[in-house]
């Protein structure tokens, strides 16, 4: 058995029984966010002095903020003291036999194509695995460590990289952005740290695993990514959670920095808890995801498969701040059943002979409503900067919604911005022609489907793209007739 | 192969087929021919079990009861349906999408899937048939293709499913002479002792290239008349007034 499969044998398959919840003993804080709970958090990792008043000072921001109301999803107003903001298992999770599994869990984990005998063919990709605050594993650290490549859990990297941290934490996404980021960075427990040296090719994937487990439990992770001049680093992130009839809170904050020269692909395939049919339980993702191309030449790529969570709004962006600057964002998001995505992206041109692509799919089934909200914005300097934007809806049915919010800010005249839109339905004659040719209703779905996103597919490392193609399948199980 | 007796078909209360009756022995060629608005492509929908109709009478297709079946069950039991318009899959390439069809219908036959080697190699073989250029197996179903393109896929798709009864919806229909030749060719060398066929066509033009064993004149709802191959001479000849007169006397 490779590292990486054990480590996610201890995440998924570990103690996990009914209801796909471990049963491992939980270090709790105590219900509630006050400035102790952000002490307690600090103290739990042992962290600096300097950790903790950055934490501190933005969680007397937040005290100044207001929950966001311009996004086109609803909910009941969360309760930001019924929540516990720090969980860790007491003992690392003990690797058990995959027979414990609920057998349901584990059809669906088949279903998903990460399943045990399928997680072997990752090999070459190292892992670092988060459950719910801490991060229980990283692999293929010496490894990379010969190449001078810094991938850990955040809060290693507080203790062993302060000068980086120090450096680089909120350089991307500062702790008074937004109402979720400010509390992300008061309250965030862990997550991934990783940093490319001059001149370095990452030889593997760099891949984080998240997985909420304890209830009544928000995570709140944080990931920092920097490719340092002349780097390049693909990084792939996926998530899961268990099936519980409350809703969870997700928070998290992704920043890259990308110097000159540099490349970073981030690559999700996000299956949070999306909720029962009757749209009670599943996951809120309120996720601040930002990377700034902060050099010349440098382009950072966003690749999204969202198929989870009850609510998703989440916008990752790239600052094209270096000249000839390159910033993309191909998405997948899909809704089913109750669930509700408003989610897209936002290009900032700064630099001159900036680029950006934009490419976003949605899907809608079920009584679903799946929006799509970007912003390009071109400002003044940005000599010659060029957007292309292509939103796509894909209906499954007539109970379902489809909304585009394109922002458009255009300060200079030499800006070429391209914008295009469709929606379709998935026609009863394609239905008909499949099944004509002895495919199933079922399966001609996942043919149109799967055609509808091909250009997205086609962005995503190959292992992945497999695994988001049956997701895909799966989410959409039962959406049409 | 296949039995129709008194079919009938109503589409928002409006009458089509009106008690249609037509009986076609295995490796049997029938061309059905007739007027526009005669019921010709409604016959051709309800029999691969398009869902709009309201449908009575029974269809027996070897030994089943046909109209029970939903359509995936008939083509998965050997029925093809070359379409009139063919209909564009975005993002779908032909090859995907014929081995998705392929494989459907193996597995409900208790067959396996094929491997992909073999899958290569049976494509490879059928698109000769229809001198198909190889690149069309990479584009999207339908897509962007021209009319003719999309007549010859369909012709490649049933070659490559290897159907019992084929039923070809106005095949010729905006095809060119050259198109209509390679198109015929195909459906020829699928003919054999099993394999039957029912063409639906407006003109006796295509029935040069496929010779039918017989011909039935579909008229309002009904087949009117029945005969050999020289039957659709005669219809060419003398175009369909005289059988109208004939129904109406």
């Amino acid at each position: 058995m490779s590292e990486d499969l054990k480590i996610l044998d201890e995440v998924t398959g570990g103690e996990y029984k009914w209801g796909f919840v471990s049963d491992f003993e939980s270090d709790n804080a105590p219900k509630g966010l006050s400035e102790d709970i952000v002490r307690f958090i600090s103290k739990k990792k042992n962290e600096p002095q300097w950790m903790l008043d950055w934490r501190l000072k933005a969680y007397r921001h937040w005290l100044t903020m207001e929950e966001p109301t311009w996004p086109n999803v609803h909910y009941p107003k969360i309760d930001f003291n019924e929540i516990i903001y720090y969980s860790a298992p007491k003992a690392k999770p003990q690797l058990n036999s995959l027979d414990e599994l609920d057998p349901e869990i584990k059809a669906t984990f088949d279903k998903l194509g990460i399943s045990l005998e399928e997680q072997k063919r990752l090999s070459g990709v190292a892992v670092d695995a988060v459950i719910d605050s801490v991060s229980v594993k990283t692999t293929f650290r010496d490894e990379l460590g010969k190449l001078g490549i810094i991938f850990c859990s955040f809060s290693e990297a507080v203790h062993e990289h302060p000068e980086l941290i120090k450096k680089y934490l909120g350089s991307v996404v500062p702790m008074t952005d937004n109402f979720y980021a400010a509390l992300n960075s008061a309250v965030f427990s862990d997550g991934s740290f990783c940093y490319i040296p001059k001149g370095v090719r990452c030889p593997m994937e760099l891949s984080t695993y998240f997985r909420i487990n304890s209830a009544g439990t928000g995570q709140f992770e944080r990931t920092l990514i920097i490719a340092d001049e002349g780097a390049y680093v693909s990084y792939l992130e996926g998530c899961t959670a268990p099936m519980r009839d409350e809703n969870q809170l997700h928070a998290a904050v992704v920043e890259i920095y990308s110097h000159k020269d540099a490349q970073v692909k981030y690559s999700t395939v996000q299956n949070w808890y999306p909720g029962d049919k009757n749209g009670k339980g599943g996951i809120y993702n309120f996720v601040t995801k930002r990377g700034i191309c902060a050099g010349e030449n440098s382009k950072i790529s966003w690749t999204q498969v969202e198929t989870g969570s009850a609510i998703t709004w989440k916008y990752p962006s790239v600052i094209l701040k270096g000249n000839n600057s390159t910033g993309e964002f191909y998405s997948v998001a899909v809704t089913n059943n109750m669930q509700q995505a408003d989610t897209g992206t936002k290009m900032i041109h700064i630099g001159k002979n900036t680029k950006s692509t934009i490419v976003s799919k949605g899907i809608s089934g079920g009584k679903s409503n799946n929006s799509y909200r970007g912003l390009v914005k071109i400002t003044k300097n940005a000599e010659n900067a060029r957007n292309y934007s292509q939103c796509d809806s894909l209906l499954l049915g007539d109970q379902c919604g489809a909304h585009t919010f394109p922002y458009l800010e255009v300060h200079n005249k030499s800006a070429k911005v391209e914008h295009e839109a469709t929606t379709s339905k998935v026609g009863e004659d394609q239905i008909f022609y499949c099944n004509q040719r002895g495919i199933s209703s079922e399966d001609a779905v996942g043919l149109i489907v799967n055609g509808f996103c091909k250009e997205v597919f086609n962005e995503l490392p190959m292992e992945f793209a497999v695994e988001a193609q049956k997701l895909l399948a799966i989410s959409l199980e039962g959406s049409v007739g | 192969m296949l039995e129709i007796r008194n079919l009938t078909a109503s589409v928002e209360g409006k009458q089509i087929l009106k008690g249609l009756n037509l009986k076609i022995g295995n490796g049997e060629v029938h061309a059905i021919m007739g007027p526009n608005g005669s019921g010709k492509s409604t016959l051709a929908s309800v029999l691969a079990g398009r869902e709009d109709y309201e449908v009575g009478g029974e269809v027996t297709y070897n030994g089943k009861n046909l109209l029970e079946l939903s359509p995936e069950e008939r083509a998965q039991a050997g029925m093809f349906l070359a379409f009139q318009y063919p209909v564009e899959i975005a993002g779908v390439s032909n090859a995907t999408f014929l081995k998705q069809a392929v494989n459907s219908i193996r597995l409900a036959n208790g067959k396996e899937k094929m491997d992909s080697k073999d899958f290569l190699k049976l494509m490879k073989e059928k698109m000769a048939l229809v001198e198909m250029d190889k690149t069309m197996t990479q584009r999207s179903v339908n897509e962007g293709f021209s009319g003719g393109e999309k007549k010859r896929n369909e012709i490649f798709q049933m070659a490559m499913l290897e159907p019992k009864l084929c039923v070809l919806d106005e095949t010729d229909s905006g095809l060119d002479i050259d198109a209509l030749k390679i198109v015929s060719n195909g459906v020829n060398a699928l003919r054999n002792n099993e394999r039957s066929f029912i063409v639906i066509t407006h003109y006796q033009r295509l029935l040069d290239y496929i010779v039918p064993d017989f011909v039935h004149v579909l008229y309002n709802g009904r087949i009117v008349k029945s005969g050999p191959k020289e039957l659709a001479m005669e219809l060419e000849e003398k175009g369909y007034d005289w059988i109208k007169e004939e129904v109406a006397a």
